[in-house]
């Protein structure tokens, strides 16, 4: 069997600094905590965004009468697709906090269908990272919420608990 | 007090059109009617693994979808207690992150700003141990539509 732990430790234990991996890095994520509740799924990124997938799932509902999932797990892959935009960005895994996160809702989304979040890094400064994305069910020109948000980069110290 | 505002007994499961019913994702996650204050209901969710983001808080997420289950349960306690029936859609949220929640229990309620014809807007609040150190806050949109009969 392969030895991943000590190439990539589990529960997000990356030392902050290192270079990172974003396939990799994003697998360990959302393997964990509320992502791995959840259920999220790499799919893709580039030099400054990044792609994640959410299976519909019956536990995961809002309407119950139409089995339309709920807005929450839609903000949490919004919020982890931006969050790994910037370190797609950075070339690396850096500590930092969701300042603001907002969400348009624009339609709701189709019962059964995956959901796909496109996140996009477009500005970064040295304390704040800019970000962008939306999420939508198989067609980019028809997204079911739209997100724009600021993470701010903080110190490594007390960023995590062990 | 409104009769249908008022706390449900434990293990009691609510029916779906009922004011302070929780869809599946927000039982999943371990939400729940922690008390009604001012004919509000008050969520309250644990702090488990369900939950967390980086190791030692709470995910951004997981305080988002309590926010809106919050504006959402206010929003109904609200149209239940003027006897509008109206149908609930979420329009938008903007999410301040005001602290990082920690392993404690937290606490969201919202408040309903305006309810008006075709639009209702909403602000919440969640904490932990201190009220007066909100962990996160939100104002919400909803679009109003009558029911179909």
């Amino acid at each position: 069997m392969e030895d991943t732990k000590n190439k990539f430790p589990p529960r997000f234990n990356i030392p902050p600094g290192v270079g990172m991996d974003p396939v990799q890095g994003s697998k360990a994520i959302t393997r964990h905590g509320h992502s791995g509740f959840l259920g999220m799924e790499y799919v893709g990124h580039g030099e400054d965004w990044f792609e994640l997938a959410l299976p519909w799932r019956e536990d995961l509902v809002g309407v119950e009468e139409t089995g339309v999932l709920a807005s929450g797990p839609i903000i949490s892959l919004l919020d982890n697709c931006t969050s790994m935009s910037v370190w797609a960005r950075r070339g690396e895994f850096q500590p930092q906090v969701t300042l603001d996160l907002r969400i348009d809702y624009v339609r709701a989304a189709t019962p059964g269908k995956t959901i796909i979040a496109r996140a996009e890094c477009y500005q970064l400064r040295r304390s704040m990272a800019f970000v962008r994305g939306i999420a939508h069910d198989g067609e980019l020109t028809d997204p079911v919420a739209h997100a724009a948000g600021i993470f701010m980069l903080v110190e490594a110290s007390g960023w995590m608990k062990a | 007090m409104d009769e249908s505002v008022t706390s449900p007994e434990e293990g009691t499961p609510l029916p779906a059109d009922h004011p302070l019913h929780l869809p599946p994702y927000a039982r999943a996650m371990g939400m729940e009617i922690d008390r009604i204050e001012d004919g509000v209901p008050v969520i309250g969710m644990d702090y488990t693994e369900r939950a967390v983001g980086r190791p030692g808080y709470l995910h951004g997420g997981a305080i988002g979808g309590m926010l809106e289950m919050a504006a959402f349960t206010a929003l109904r306690a609200e149209l239940d207690r003027t006897g509008a029936a109206m149908r609930i859609k979420p329009v938008n949220i903007s999410i301040e992150y005001l602290r990082g929640g920690v392993d404690h229990r937290t606490y969201a309620m919202g408040r309903v700003t305006r309810a008006g014809r075709r639009v209702a807007n909403v602000r919440v609040e969640a904490w932990q141990a201190d009220r007066d150190k909100p962990v996160a806050s939100c104002w919400m949109n909803f679009l109003l539509a009558p029911k179909a009969e």
